[in-house]
């Protein structure tokens, strides 16, 4: 199992390198929400990152409720994605990260995404991490392990 | 383009759109050699074909439902099974089917007709791909042929050429067909021209029939054969055989007729006819730049060209011996008659008089010396049975999917698997077994006092009637722990059986015949038959009884089969035993230790699995929560996943567990009774743990991939047999 394991984060590694953006899901008031973001993971999986507008509905949503869930998949809109395409939930918790303490996290960031420099320093767009609990995978249509990254 | 092309439009329409063969007899034509009659619908039309009703998508989804290197050959055998339906099942456009019809029409007329493959890189200089799609011969009519063009599209997908994927360079995305329509030659003698012997590069082989020579590729007939030298065409040798048949045109296919006595004395070529043929062979080596395979047949004296190709003996140079094996199980109707009747009249009674007379020998009268004779005589015996059942059982099993590509040929059914529906239900082996054990657990289920005897391990007297029956299922069954090949021990012996018994008995009795599952198969067989033009009925019937013999023999064989293996061990048991009495002799015991299939220990008991040795590494988990298989049983259940990896661990088996296995060997069934649903990891609709779960109408999974590894025993899971797919339950989210 510990071998599955590893290659099961070695997939989600490869995955979400590939991967600009993902699909985050929140929720108030019993109303959920999903949008979507241009998201780094760090190298252990165990956080990914987002920048977001203070005035947006998801940082009105995850300030609320801090669960939130993340998708990021490599469907290219073909036929063939049903087998082909990867698809990555992970489940966890988001918090505001203070940007000037933690600079790196952000350098990692924006390492992926150099072009989101300027919109970053902006004194309105939060640095948000979650703080991964679990990871689902779907490969092959239907296939689905689960992986837990925190207990 | 036109969706029929004529073969002096080939060369304009290229090598590309008309494939190979076509390709091939335009330039045989061209040099003024016969051939017959031959059009062709050009891969454009194919193309149209899966790309307006969207089975491009459909056929990827089913050849990527899995990685390949991880499918058996039988889940290979499957997709093209459902790829083909999908091709039988999808109409053509309108467009299509209005443009084909009217050209068809107009070129072919009622004419019989071949229709055959011609893929484009099949028959070129790079590789031939022989056998590997499909060809038809007699079909006559509009609809007829636009049927069979259509199962020539669907065989770019045959389990050949799945299993040549590599080669062919299989790829969806750019595979193509186009389809050769010939006029029919009824024959009276055919041929197949090898410019080169594979095995004698200076020799040239012809082989020969009456007839047509649908018999010789099948190898139904055996042909007369001439060794020519290569350079000067000389004969060198010629073999005749017992000339006895020929396939000859009947209305609506092929059949066997007897030869006149004046033909089966003649060969059916002269020398000259010979020569003749060898001067043309050479002539197409010289057109084509390479020695050729050539189909030939002759029409009264006209000598006429079928197809010619670079000679290639299986199709490719192939080491992979495995992959060659299973293309010989492919067998032809003809081959598999007579292998049924080698079964059922020697090869079956010849095994059960084998277990009879070994099980009639008393073992403990046996000198040390004999003891050990014997055990080398039964395992020579068991040996050469295990060889009978590679070469003669296996390829038998073959029926059940030649009865299956006919009624789906027939029928069209929307589930490709409806055909098993009429073969289920026919007397297997292993059911009469399980009916025994239910007998044996109705006798504790209604008599308290024995029930209490057994639970305190007190067995019943000899004369109590359940030992006998006891007795006599283990006389007629083995005591269930022997699995065939696996090389384990019979060592449990008659409390195993009870163990298991008790188990049986907890269960509520089971109604009637203790099989759940029955289902009106009439109605099915009604529209079978309707399928067939009334003078092809007798075929029909005679087909579907070779089905349903293939499906039993497939189960019955391994029972007879492990009935032989029990008598090994019982004679292997005994030498261990004397080894370990105290009474035995110090001479014996010498002889018996030197002896090779006593010195090695008996297989030491399984040890659990070791506790992962990191503790972080337990907590932060790793679960597969879904595993996708193949639907091969339909229903759902949830239990206890009951891994089994020996066949110690069926006899703890409980009630209501899912059964989840690599593979469930036919001498396994016996817990399916007990189980509530089964998985295994091999793949395959017609494997044993699948036959079995469908006759008792349980949910069944096969082909899940890494099953045992990724499913914990004693977890519980939820085996959707609609789906194939199983869940393993979480807490939590």
């Amino acid at each position: 199992m510990e071998n599955n394991r590893k290659q099961t984060l070695e997939q989600i590694s490869a995955l979400f390198a590939s991967q600009d953006l993902a699909v985050l899901s929140t929720q108030k008031n019993n109303q959920p929400y999903s949008s979507l973001v241009a998201f780094a993971a760090s190298s252990d999986l165990a956080h990914l990152y987002f920048l977001t507008p203070t005035t947006t509905r998801k940082y009105e949503h995850l300030t609320a409720n801090p669960p939130v869930s993340i998708l990021v998949n490599d469907s290219r809109n073909q036929a063939d994605d049903i087998y082909r395409a990867v698809s990555v939930t992970g489940t966890g918790v988001a918090a505001v990260v203070d940007k000037a303490k933690d600079k790196g996290a952000l350098e990692l960031f924006l390492k992926k995404h150099p072009h989101l420099k300027e919109f970053a320093s902006a004194p309105t767009t939060a640095f948000i991490r979650i703080a991964i609990h679990r990871y689902y995978m779907v490969s092959r249509f239907q296939n689905v392990v689960e992986l837990e990254i925190t207990p | 383009m036109n969706p029929v092309l004529q073969s002096g439009e080939f060369p304009a329409a290229g090598k590309d759109q008309v494939g190979g063969k076509a390709w091939c007899l335009a330039q045989i034509s061209e040099l003024g050699i016969s051939i017959p009659k031959t059009w062709c619908v050009p891969c454009a039309v194919y193309e149209n074909y899966i790309t307006q009703t969207r089975l491009r998508d459909r056929i990827f989804l089913e050849i990527n439902r899995k990685p390949f290197e991880q499918m058996r050959w039988e889940e290979i055998w499957d997709i093209a099974l459902r790829i083909r339906n999908q091709f039988l099942t999808t109409p053509l456009p309108l467009d299509i089917r209005k443009n084909l019809s009217d050209l068809i029409e107009a070129y072919c007329g009622e004419k019989p007709l071949a229709v055959r493959s011609s893929a484009p890189g099949e028959d070129g200089s790079a590789a031939s791909f022989a056998g590997l799609h499909e060809s038809f011969i007699n079909i006559s009519g509009v609809e007829d042929i636009l049927k069979h063009i259509k199962l020539v599209w669907a065989s770019l997908y045959s389990d050949a050429a799945l299993l040549y994927r590599k080669e062919l360079g299989l790829d969806i995305q750019t595979s193509r067909m186009a389809v050769v329509i010939q006029e029919l030659i009824p024959s009276d003698r055919s041929g197949i021209f090898f410019g080169v012997n594979p095995s004698d590069a200076g020799e040239s082989v012809l082989e020969a029939v009456y007839g047509l020579n649908q018999a010789l590729v099948d190898g139904d007939i055996a042909p007369d054969r001439w060794h020519l030298s290569r350079s000067s065409g000389r004969i060198i040798r010629h073999e005749s055989p017992v000339r006895d048949r020929c396939a000859v045109v009947v209305p609506g296919g092929v059949s066997f007729t007897e030869l006149t006595a004046d033909l089966v004395q003649t060969p059916p070529l002269n020398d000259r006819e010979v020569r003749r043929i060898w001067e043309t062979g050479k002539q197409l080596e010289t057109l084509f730049g390479r020695p050729q395979d050539v189909e030939l047949t002759f029409l009264h004296d006209r000598l006429i060209i079928l197809q010619s190709r670079p000679i290639t003996s299986t199709g490719f140079t192939d080491t992979d011996e495995k992959r060659t094996w299973y293309l010989t199980l492919h067998r032809s109707y003809e081959n598999l008659q007579a292998l049924h009747e080698k079964i059922t009249r020697d090869l079956i009674p010849e095994m059960i008089a084998e277990a009879d007379r070994l099980g009639s020998k008393p073992l403990d009268d046996l000198s040390a010396e004999d003891l050990c004779r014997e055990i080398e005589e039964r395992q020579k015996i068991y040996d050469h049975w295990v060889s009978v059942y590679w070469a003669d059982f296996i390829p038998f099993a073959h029926g059940i999917r030649l009865f299956g590509q006919v009624y789906n040929d027939a029928v069209t059914p929307e589930d490709p698997y409806e055909f098993m529906a009429l073969l289920e239900k026919t007397g297997l082996k292993s059911m009469e077994r399980n009916q025994l054990l239910e007998n044996l657990a109705d006798m504790i289920r209604s008599d308290a006092g024995l029930k209490t005897q057994l639970e305190n391990d007190l067995a019943p007297g000899p004369d109590h009637p359940f030992s006998h029956l006891l007795d006599t299922f283990i006389a007629q069954f083995g005591d269930l722990s022997c699995t065939t090949g696996s090389g384990s021990e019979c060592q449990y012996g008659a409390p195993a059986v009870i163990r298991l018994l008790m188990e049986f008995a907890r269960r509520p009795a089971a109604a009637g015949s203790g099989i759940p599952h029955q289902r009106d198969t009439a109605a099915l067989k009604e529209q079978y038959m309707a399928g067939f033009p009334a003078h092809r009925r007798e075929f029909a019937e005679d087909l579907l009884h070779l089905g349903r013999e293939s499906y039993r023999l497939r189960d019955d064989d391994n029972i007879h089969l492990g009935r032989i293996e029990a008598r090994l061990f019982e004679a292997v048991q005994e030498g261990r035993r004397r080894l370990g009495d105290p009474a035995t002799e110090e001479k014996d015991r010498e002889m018996l230790a030197r002896f090779p299939a006593l010195s090695a220990a008996p297989s030491a008991p399984k040890q659990p699995d070791a506790p992962a040795a990191d503790e972080t590494a337990a907590r932060r988990w790793f679960r597969s929560r879904q595993i996708v298989g193949q639907p091969a049983g339909p229903g759902i259940a949830t239990g206890t996943a009951r891994l089994v990896k020996t066949p110690q661990d069926l006899l703890s088996f409980k009630q209501g567990e899912i059964l989840v296995c690599q593979g469930v060997d036919p001498n396994m069934t016996f817990v399916i009774p007990l189980a509530s649903a089964v998985v295994e990891e091999r793949g395959g609709m017609l494997i044993h743990g699948a036959i079995i779960a469908r006759e008792y109408g349980l949910p069944c999974i096969t082909g899940a991939p890494r099953a045992m590894q990724l499913i914990q025993d004693g977890t519980r899971i939820t085996v959707d047999g609609y789906l194939g797919i199983i869940t393993s339950h979480t807490k939590g989210l």
